[in-house]
């Protein structure tokens, strides 16, 4: 009888387990911002699985810690020994191999969907393969120039030889960057597009990707440039073809601020102000 | 009068130059926990400042230069050097030795880490500043130096990290040797806590991998001081290179920090478990286990660097494969408590509260690993939380577990355990308040390092500065309690915790020599339950 409770008990606990864990794993989606690149969606789903595996082992050890903690105590001064079980081959088999497969399972799958992503790291120039998510047969991809400084984005189409403050791009077609950086490191970091690419003095940098959401995101410097690293940001505005196709034919809005030069010469005061030299701002 | 003591104790010998590995190792550990508090008032600052979106409270070079040096010190001078410490003070009293191998190495090896602290805490008084490039420094931008000054901030910093680096190159000669050669006889691999054979992987670990910092950090300061390119690339050299340099040391250096933390919860938990240590030989195993991996794991770090794609690929699995041996680990710690007969004293709460959090810290590490998930969160405040998960949440708090297990044993007082209990609750409470909002504020995409935000990411940081306020509050009934208990605690005895170990076996505290007479091991090191 106390047998079939206990397995009872070990069932609930499982249930308990298996449906937290699978409930979280389903609110991680909400924890990221929206998908708006092709491969958003499968870095969301990597996520959420993770999660799900990650609250598994999580309040699986904790649940046992706390039993035991809660359950074994005994009396402030009752220091007589317990059990002397000195270990299990069989269960620390178990769980050597386990998580070998486990983790290794998992590489794997982040590795399919690495390839998927087209994200081929810093590959030379000539690499042009499309990302192997695109369906239809791959349009031509948009060429961008990306300029990076301290503390300044500035785009450049070069087909169009428009110049630009903000980030223009067509929805659903496949973007090529070219990423370069005159002074120190950057990063390109759009969240919403799952991306981040170093940005690295005297070299070129090539990243791929398809803008899937119609909307105006923000462009971040992800690696650390110096004093007004947390000003260097840039809009990004995905908009239909035919919307970028009349951007490109405008003159480019180049009126969006300067924030790291204006904040620069306002020499502003704060409760601990240092005046440490600093970079000057590109204007 | 004059009383005779068996040995002679003025506390004057704290400031001397002393060969006593008991000596050095309470330096190591005053000095350090100094340092540890000056960090945490540069992180309260830091969050005071991130408390609102806006710039308010410092400017921009000064928040720069706050986290720069709060990361540098909580590793360089706070973590690294109090395990250190805690190490030289255990490790010959655990192997049954009088003193560690090269007593004088040893006590050279502590004396570099003042004058590396001072020289890095007076470069807050330069005009060029503090180093503003954070704990990484890479270039070009921590060689910019707009000051134009010969010295400065960034100068002292190499100076200072290159000192450290010293110090810490040799205590691991010296820990090795002393491992190896100085065991008592009987002492076999086998028979050793598992503290020893993690601090024994940990400093191997140290010896192959922190000359590759070491001699970037030398690298760099002759770029920054007399003008070379070595990591320039308009004079010929690559940034990139000082990345792969400085990861290949800073990667295994977390090992280097949290091995020993694995040990001390692996000689607390059989003792407050009263059960042996379930599967002792995988668990020492597995710390080798650690080591070995994480020396090829470092270029995770550079996922988003200028990384070609079969880098990637290879350092996702060799970085996955880490959680093997460290899940063996957590599994015999569970297996240990596991209908144990459990007291939950305060060293006992910080080693189970600490695994509990490296449980997230772990797990988020195993993301962290994966590429396509580790692109979108790189250089976000996802790392930012991880790694204090890890190095706040389970390393420092595993060093308050070891400091209150081998209080009495050091110091030869009781310290007060409602107190501790206190510390206990505070922090756990504390921590996980000011690091858990981080993770979520890195999914939404907020980049770390900034002095500023957008206004979105405003309640997550609210939550974690009131968090880490708490927390700073958190360390005064610590404080109290070991002055005060140390100062006029209650007598210890010899093993207050009924624990097995030689270092329960001599008097509290030790007598100069240690050992009366070098003893002879008999046995395994966790003979709880069975006849001892």
């Amino acid at each position: 009888m106390t047998r079939v409770l206990k397995i009872l008990q070990l069932a609930g606990f499982m249930a308990l387990l298996v449906g937290l864990s699978y409930g979280l794993g389903q609110l991680a989606y909400g924890w990221l911002p929206p998908q708006a690149s092709a491969a958003a969606p499968a870095v969301d789903r990597l996520f959420s699985l993770v999660v799900t595996l990650g609250s598994l082992i999580f309040f699986g050890l904790t649940g046992v810690i706390l039993y035991s903690a809660w359950l074994n105590r005994v009396k402030v001064d009752d220091w007589q020994d317990g059990p002397p079980i000195t270990g299990n081959p069989k269960l620390e088999t178990l769980w050597t191999v386990t998580p070998i497969l486990l983790v290794l399972g998992l590489a794997v799958y982040s590795n399919q969907i690495y390839h998927q992503m087209g994200l081929l790291g810093d590959m030379p120039m000539v690499n042009l393969t499309p990302p192997a998510y695109a369906d239809t047969p791959p349009a031509e991809p948009v060429t961008i120039q990306v300029k990076a400084r301290q503390w300044t984005w500035q785009f450049t189409y070069p087909d169009a030889q428009v110049t630009s403050d903000v980030l223009h791009l067509p929805v659903d077609r496949p973007v090529r960057l070219e990423l370069r950086s005159q002074d120190v490191l950057h990063g390109f970091f759009v969240p919403e597009f799952r991306l981040k690419q170093d940005i690295i003095p005297g070299r070129t940098i090539s990243l791929h990707f398809v803008p899937t959401r119609p909307g105006r995101y923000t462009l971040y410097d992800s690696q650390f440039s110096g004093t007004y690293f947390a000003l260097m940001q840039a809009q990004v505005q995905v908009e239909s073809a035919d919307a970028y196709q009349q951007w490109l034919t405008q003159p480019p809005d180049t009126a969006s601020e300067n924030a790291a030069y204006a904040e620069h010469r306002q020499q502003q005061q704060h409760t601990l102000t240092s005046h440490w030299p600093t970079v000057e701002p590109a204007p | 009068m004059t009383t005779t003591l068996s040995y002679p104790r003025p506390w004057q010998r704290y400031f001397t130059f002393n060969t006593d590995h008991k000596v050095i190792g309470i330096q190591y550990l005053v000095t350090t926990f100094v340092f540890f508090l000056i960090g945490g008032v540069l992180a309260m600052l830091i969050r005071a400042e991130l408390i609102t979106p806006d710039l308010n409270l410092v400017d921009r070079p000064l928040y720069n230069g706050l986290f720069t040096l709060h990361g540098t010190i909580m590793i360089f001078l706070w973590i690294i050097p109090a395990l250190a410490g805690l190490a030289n003070y255990l490790v010959p009293l655990m192997i049954g030795a009088q003193d560690m191998a090269f007593p004088r190495l040893n006590a050279l090896a502590f004396w570099l880490i003042p004058p590396a602290g001072i020289l890095l805490m007076a470069s807050f008084l330069l005009p060029s500043g503090t180093a503003q490039a954070g704990w990484w420094s890479y270039p070009p931008v921590s060689l910019q130096n707009p000051s134009g000054f010969w010295v400065n901030g960034q100068f002292i910093w190499l100076i200072s990290l290159i000192l450290l680096g010293l110090s810490s190159i040799m205590g691991g000669v010296n820990f090795v040797t002393t491992i190896v050669k100085l065991r008592a006889p009987g002492m076999g691999y086998f028979r050793l806590p598992v503290f020893v054979w993690t601090v024994l992987s940990a400093q191997l670990l140290q010896l192959f991998c922190l000359p590759s910092l070491t001699g970037g950090a030398i690298l760099l300061l002759f770029d920054l001081a007399v003008g070379t390119g070595f990591f320039v690339p308009e004079r010929g050299g690559n940034p990139v290179l000082y990345e792969h340099m400085f990861w290949f040391y800073s990667h295994p250096a977390v090992y280097v920090m949290v091995l020993p933390v694995f040990g001390i919860f692996s000689e607390i938990l059989p003792a407050f478990a009263r059960k042996p240590l379930f599967g002792y030989k995988a668990v020492a195993l597995s710390a080798f286990g650690i080591s070995i991996v994480s020396t090829m794991v470092w270029v995770h770090h550079m996922f988003a660097s200028g990384t070609p794609g079969w880098m990637r690929s290879l350092f996702m699995f060799s970085t996955v494969l880490v959680a093997v041996p460290t899940g063996v680990k957590v599994f015999a710690w569970t297996a240990t408590v596991w209908r144990g007969r459990l007291h939950l004293k305060t060293p006992m709460l910080f080693a189970l509260g600490a695994i509990v959090n490296f449980l997230i810290g772990g797990i988020t590490g195993v993301m962290l690993g994966l590429v396509p998930f580790d692109i979108h969160v790189n250089n976000t405040y996802f790392v930012v939380g991880h790694f204090h998960y890890v190095v706040f949440n389970t390393i420092t708090m595993g060093i308050f577990a070891g400091i209150y297990y081998w209080f009495p044993k050091i110091t030869g007082r009781q310290y007060v355990e409602g107190w501790g209990q206190l510390h206990f609750w505070l922090t756990f409470g504390a921590a996980n308040l000011t690091f858990f909002p981080m993770l979520g504020l890195g999914l939404q995409g907020m980049v770390r390092r900034v002095s500023s935000y957008p206004p979105q990411f405003l309640t997550g940081n609210v939550v974690s500065s009131v968090g880490a306020f708490l927390l700073g509050v958190s360390t005064l009934p610590f404080v109290v309690n070991i002055i005060g208990s140390w100062l006029a605690g209650q007598p210890a005895k010899a093993n207050p915790w009924h624990a097995t170990g030689l270092e329960w076996s001599v008097p509290s505290p030790p007598p100069e020599e240690n050992f009366e007479e070098i003893p002879t091991v008999t046995g395994g090191p966790y003979g709880y339950g069975s006849s001892r």
